[in-house]
């Protein structure tokens, strides 16, 4: 791996996603063996800086690293401290100082990364930027979509919910798009940025348009302060037009897979009967989080070795 | 002092001249213009090659001073804009405490006179007391005391009758309002222009109706009173012609622009470089191409630097958390000139008018021609001399520019207010 930072897969070309989702592939057989524990990433330091909430992301990175037997930190940093505690440079010039390979950032703010990473020697990664890119996401999605349906050339992914705010429909639009899949978007019209068309995906008018022969049917959270904002009338009303119902997750082809990034608003953009079917593989794009976090910090750790 | 420019090209909009003469300068005033004028005793400023021009006027710009003077402030900033060829500027109110009184206008006055450059600095008052959009700030007394117009840019005034209030009241003391047109509300919690790229990077975007919704309410309240008003920083090709259409019906409507908007676009803040955020934002190509058709047909009067000057730290951050605004004086003469007379947009000629000759009229302030018995407020340009833009050799404080490190045609040679040269490159 050439890069020194991954910030997005804006740009990244189906030969490097196809070497990350390789690599993935076999740290996913480290995990799925009794002893969890490799030297990949012996004497490397890894420091999480989330100034988010997260717990699902955080753990998947810090667990991947100690898998590896790196040095693992967290810094909890408050999203208050964004814009009252020390500056970001700051932050990431003083983790340069201690040693730090890789910085995993998250932060409420589009493009913070790539500040970050302007400024700092350790590489970065993005695990989520305001409403820009979550890489790693999408990365995962990807690794689970190619268990279960082989290649990704051809395949419809139907996505469904907050478009708008979402960083992890931008990566999977990337992503996929650049492995030959065909995207398709589906939310109420005040939740569609304006010309994503242009990024290489559709969207469809209705839900029921986007899901008829998906090969994969992925929900995206509905946040409750998007209703409060007015952006549509009611959960209930939402519901009825745009929830991944089992009705609608039947036009898809059969044995379509259905996807969440979680955390999963139940009863809102989907299903509880979706979500917990047979079709459903939530859970495992969990254990695919692990493996796609292991093979990217393998590669990029490795990458200034050889330097 | 005496002082004879030589041999230049001399521009003046306003008298029509163009062509090579001298230039001289007696008493602080433009003496004679003429053939091989007689250089005895007086100081020979050689200009051979060179444009002569009426200096520079800004209408719009923002000198932080008081309170905020470590951004820039009337010492810095005047020799900024000298720097950049403005022989006299416009400052805006925003500053702390707000120029909302006369106290604080004199203040301005008094420190640029006596501490400033030489440029001529014409504050401009508040609208309302403290910008807060309730109360009319004592506009009277501020007149009194030497603004030339009112604003409380960098918001607008949100409630319209305070906004017809103030047209009419302001009207009596021969005192306009400049609009910063924006509707709070649709401006929400956007950042950048939205459009395709602020849905690429993930940033919220501004649509362009925020601006357009206010630029139509101001043109409809200034009609129906029948009073002037200026338009400041038009950014939107629907703003430009919402101003064609009020001008054609005879509104009382004046616009400017800003050099940004015509020299670059929304496509610069991919890389999220913080220098590009401004308000309002840089916009599509069709929007610059809009303004400078604007500027062209005469919709659009004047090019305006809305100089914002601010501290690298304020600029060093997530583009969220950057402050909005450009530093102006230095680049506002070769970004206009490339992106307008070289482009094949307008004469230098058309340009001087545009930055010298309409707000000197607008305002109703000394300058803005070379007539004989004019003040000698001059600048000396090189249209063809090629800059490389240095942010960290600006005058100003404010070194923040997406122009930094790009190559533009169109150096200030010299820039001389009442026959005095104050800056000289």
């Amino acid at each position: 791996m050439k890069r020194k930072d991954l910030l997005g897969l804006h740009g990244v070309s189906r030969e490097e996603i196809t070497e990350i989702l390789d690599a993935a592939l076999t740290m996913r057989q480290v995990l799925r063996s009794g002893n969890k524990k490799t030297a990949h990433l012996q004497g490397k330091s890894i420091v999480t800086l989330f100034y988010e909430n997260s717990t699902r992301t955080r753990m998947s990175f810090e667990l991947a690293s100690k898998y590896m037997s790196a040095a693992a930190a967290n810094i909890a940093a408050s999203a208050s401290s964004v814009s009252k505690g020390e500056t970001l440079i700051d932050t990431g010039v003083t983790l340069d100082q201690m040693g730090t390979d890789v910085i995993i950032i998250r932060h409420p703010m589009s493009g913070a990364p790539a500040l970050l990473a302007r400024h700092v020697r350790a590489s970065v990664i993005n695990a989520g930027d305001g409403m820009n890119e979550h890489p790693t996401q999408a990365l995962l999605d990807m690794l689970t979509m190619r268990e279960h349906l082989g290649a990704l050339t051809g395949i419809k992914v139907a996505i469904c919910g907050d478009v708008m705010h979402s960083r992890v429909a931008r990566s999977n639009i990337y992503g996929l798009t650049a492995m030959g899949a065909s995207v398709v978007l589906c939310a109420p019209p005040t939740l569609i940025p304006v010309h994503i068309e242009r990024l290489g995906c559709t969207v469809a008018p209705t839900i029921e348009d986007a899901c008829e022969g998906a090969d994969v049917v992925m929900g995206l959270r509905i946040q409750r302060e998007r209703q409060q904002k007015g952006l549509f009338p009611s959960v209930a009303e939402y519901c009825d037009n745009w929830e991944i119902t089992p009705q609608r997750v039947a036009l898809a082809k059969k044995d379509a897979l259905v996807m969440h990034p979680g955390p999963m608003n139940r009863g809102v953009e989907i299903a509880s009967s979706v979500a917990d079917s047979a079709q459903s593989v939530i859970a495992q794009q969990v254990e695919s989080g692990v493996a796609v976090r292991m093979a990217l910090l393998y590669m990029l750790t490795r990458k200034e070795v050889q330097a | 002092m005496n002082l004879l420019i030589r041999g230049g090209r001399v521009i003046d909009p306003c008298s029509g001249v163009d062509a090579v003469l001298d230039v001289l300068v007696q008493d602080g005033k433009v003496a004679r213009i003429g053939e091989r004028l007689d250089a005895e005793g007086v100081t020979v400023l050689h200009a051979a090659g060179k444009v002569v021009a009426p200096g520079f006027i800004d209408m719009h710009c923002h000198l932080r001073d008081p309170g905020q003077e470590y951004k820039e402030d009337l010492i810095s900033g005047t020799r900024a804009a000298a720097r950049g060829g403005f022989t006299a500027v416009c400052c805006m109110p925003n500053t702390h405490p707000v120029n909302d009184n006369a106290a604080v206008t004199r203040y301005i006055i008094e420190k640029a006179q006596t501490q400033g450059s030489g440029v001529h600095v014409y504050p401009v008052g508040a609208v309302s007391k403290g910008r807060e959009g309730r109360e009319m700030a004592e506009i009277g007394r501020m007149k009194q005391a030497g603004i030339v117009a009112v604003s409380d840019d960098g918001r607008p005034v949100t409630h319209a009758n305070l906004l017809r209030l103030a047209m009419q009241y302001a009207d009596h003391f021969g005192v306009f309002i400049m609009s910063h047109s924006e509707d709070v509300d649709l401006v929400g919690d956007g950042v950048m222009h939205e459009g395709f790229i602020s849905t690429q990077l993930g940033l919220p975007g501004i649509t362009r109706a925020a601006e357009e919704v206010m630029i139509a309410r101001d043109i409809l309240v200034a009609e129906a009173e029948g009073k002037r008003i200026h338009l400041c920083h038009v950014s939107t090709r629907g703003g430009v012609q919402l101003v064609r259409e009020a001008k054609a019906r005879g509104v009382r409507v004046t616009a400017e622009t800003a050099p940004h908007y015509i020299a670059a676009t929304d496509e610069w803040v991919l890389g999220y470089d913080s220098n590009c955020r401004v308000n309002p934002p840089l916009r599509e190509e069709a929007d610059r191409q809009a303004c400078i058709a604007g500027l062209m047909d005469g919709t659009l009067d004047a090019i305006a630097t809305d100089h914002a000057p601010h501290h690298q730290d304020e600029k060093r951050v997530e583009f969220h958390l950057a402050k909005s605004g450009i530093s102006g004086f230095e680049t506002a003469f070769c970004v206009s000139h490339t992106a307008l007379v070289r482009a094949g947009h307008m004469t230098l000629g058309g340009l001087i008018e545009k930055m010298s000759t309409a707000p000197a009229r607008l305002l109703g302030v000394p300058g803005g021609t070379l007539s004989v018995g004019a003040p000698a407020d001059i600048v000396v340009l090189d249209p063809d001399r090629e800059v490389t833009v240095d942010a960290s050799r600006f005058i100003s404080r404010g070194h923040n520019t997406p122009f930094d490190g790009k190559t533009y045609f169109g150096a200030v040679c010299a820039t001389i207010v009442g026959g005095r040269i104050i800056d000289q490159a």
